[in-house]
């Protein structure tokens, strides 16, 4: 059907190739969409499959689920508050000590280090991101958590907490409250919610520390030339200039660490002890709802299963509501840059 | 020197010290891991952890979970790849600023993060007990299973990555090729996506960086294998989840392998990340 050079295609010719491209284009634009849907489609199916499984957990317990602290497989009664608490606890013990050192290192990357040294460190902080989690399990369980228990959490227990060794109350665990039972412990070994959390701070800084620099680089430089030139300190710019015109971005940055923090589960499993006991000490073993997942759903049946679908259906709703809110603060830094 | 300046030049000062602080904290910790990782891991290396299984317990290797992992590695990059080039194509040449569009892209930045146990469960759901209730039980977990999840793992990272790559070519090219009369899945194919080809294979690589290391949703779809098996509708083995398993025996010699297979895997995934940034360096790739 090839045309002679110089000659025109009869208009029949023309007109079945232009046929056959129509068919074949809209062939091809389903089946891209198709793939396109496919994404929407895992992600409803997510959610909908976890749903479905923790039906019978949901329908036995109903509203009750959510704030039992039981989890007894003998009388098959099941409750999610144990690990939502040790999920919630350890990704804010995680916030809080990533947070501030995330906001440090991109002041440090974008206006404090110089030139030669950013790209380097950068990488070298984005080489934490590409760690897997379980060799950060491994590292905790076996390095980490001894190196705790041996130099830091004896401190812990012994001046803050209600439980010391020698029997005598610090001041600090007397006068303030809540203190005292948050670090009060004769558990002998590392593995803790606070363990966990400061963990999970090490690889969600990563994230939010990139999210960060990024959008302080978005900030217009005559900006904070403006603030130098009437003689603001490095710090004053920082604060008052940069950090206020990224400010939705940032949020957004923190809750994208927050969103990974919560749905983490090997390192996770690895060191909080996975005890199934309710226990207000930072320092005792608790569980997450990804790690009690991870270690009893092999061996579960019945209502056990379904509970632990269940825990992964909130999980997921949590997880996806926090992302949700990541990326629409992120969304508006993006509309900004159009401008 | 007045009261005031005294006091902004000090804040400044500890503000520098704080953030040079916290920059060499994050140093250290990397550097912690990455010195366990490769003194415990370099140690605990030899011959035979690539030549014998797991069945032949503290005498044994890692050979079966070697195999198992690359088997299904390869199977979740083969299923979302295809997949995950189309959908990422149809963001960015059909579907830029239309609402669907716009919205899939959203969501695929939110699955980007999303809890990948609850997508084992998924796949749990969808795979694993079908395939029970349909064989009677012969056939339950399986490493085509676990090669799905990784897959769903896998597939917003190539779409993402697919997705900004294509928005990067410059649009003449488009006008070009299409005010000749190609129409226009021909332009996509054999312009647009070759144009955008190394920084689609980076995306690839990324995204098997991602999944070499996933061990939650292989636990309730490939499950594990004591022996040695090519076929992926069997029970297969992974190096994570081996990893898992040892380091959770109390003995130091399953101990030992666990740290050798750590550093495997890590070995693996970082020279993949490091070798896929230096090869494609000009190809910006934001992957949080």
């Amino acid at each position: 059907m090839s045309a002679q050079p110089g000659t025109i295609a009869p208009p029949m010719v023309v007109e079945q190739r232009t046929r056959r491209d129509a068919r074949q284009e809209l062939f091809f634009r389903w089946l891209l969409k198709g793939c396109a849907l496919l994404v929407l489609a895992s992600l409803l199916g997510a959610a909908g499959a976890t749903l479905w499984g923790g039906r019978e957990a949901f329908a036995k317990f109903g509203w009750h689920f959510l704030v039992s602290t039981a989890w007894d497989p003998g009388n098959d009664v099941y409750g999610a508050l144990v690990p939502v608490y040790g999920t919630i606890v350890t990704s804010l013990i995680a916030l809080l000590i990533a947070v501030p050192v995330s906001f440090g290192i991109a002041l440090y990357l974008s206006e404090v280090a110089p030139a030669w040294l950013r790209t380097p460190v950068s990488s070298a902080i984005e080489l934490l991101a590409g760690i897997p989690s379980i060799i950060y399990g491994m590292w905790g369980l076996f390095v980490f958590a001894p190196f705790f228990s041996a130099h830091i959490k004896p401190w812990l227990t012994n001046n803050l907490g209600n439980k010391p060794d020698d029997g005598k109350l610090s001041w600090v665990a007397q006068h303030v409250p809540f203190i005292g039972k948050l670090f009060g412990s004769d558990y002998p070994f590392g593995a803790s919610i606070l363990v966990a959390g400061i963990v999970l701070a090490i690889m969600i800084v990563p994230f939010i520390s990139s999210v960060m620099r990024e959008v302080f680089q978005t900030v217009p430089t005559r900006l904070k030339e403006s603030a130098y030139a009437l003689g603001s300190s490095t710090w004053e710019v920082s604060w008052d200039i940069v950090l206020p015109y990224t400010r939705s971005a940032v949020i957004g940055g923190i809750f994208l660490g927050l969103g990974r923090a919560l749905g983490e589960t090997m390192a996770v499993a690895f060191i909080i002890g996975n005890s199934m006991t309710f226990s207000a000490s930072l320092l005792d073993p608790g569980t997450s709802i990804a790690s009690t997942i991870a270690n009893q759903f092999s061996e579960a049946s019945g209502l056990q299963k379904s509970s632990l679908m269940a825990l992964a259906f909130l999980l997921f709703v949590v997880t996806f509501i926090v992302l949700l809110i990541a990326r629409l603060m992120l969304r508006q830094l993006k509309r900004k840059e159009g401008n | 020197m007045s009261a005031i300046y005294l006091r902004r030049r000090v804040t400044n000062w500890i503000a520098i010290a704080l953030s040079t602080l916290a920059t060499l904290v994050g140093l250290v910790f990397l550097a912690w891991i990455l010195w366990e990782t490769l003194r415990q891991g370099i140690s605990a290396l030899n011959f035979k952890l690539f030549t014998s299984i797991t069945a032949n317990g503290e005498d044994g290797g890692l050979a079966n979970a070697m195999v198992g992992s690359l088997i299904i590695n390869f199977l979740g990059i083969a299923i979302a790849t295809p997949i995950g080039v189309m959908a990422g194509t149809w963001l960015a040449e059909y579907a830029n600023r239309t609402k669907l569009g716009e919205t899939i892209r959203f969501l695929n930045d939110i699955l980007l993060s999303a809890p990948s146990i609850v997508m084992g469960l998924f796949v749990y759901t969808i795979i694993v007990l079908p395939s029970t209730v349909l064989t009677h039980g012969s056939t339950t977990f399986s490493g085509f299973a676990g090669g799905v999840a990784l897959a769903l793992i896998a597939l917003p990272v190539i779409v993402r990555t697919t997705d900004e790559m294509l928005r990067l070519v410059p649009s003449t090219l488009r006008e070009a090729a299409l005010s000749l009369g190609v129409p226009q899945w021909k332009l996509t194919m054999q312009i647009l996506v070759r144009a955008a080809r190394s920084g689609i294979i980076t995306g690839v690589l990324l995204a098997l960086a991602r999944i070499s290391g996933e061990t939650a949703p292989l636990l309730f779809t490939a499950f594990g294998n004591n022996y040695m098996t090519l076929n992926p509708i069997d029970k297969m083995s992974s190096l994570p989840q081996i990893i898992y398993q040892y380091a959770n025996d109390p003995g130091d010699t399953m101990h030992a392998m666990a740290w050798a297979g750590a550093f495997v895997v890590t070995m693996f995934v970082l020279l993949l990340s490091l070798g896929s940034r230096l090869i494609f360096s000009r190809n910006k790739v934001s992957h949080d």
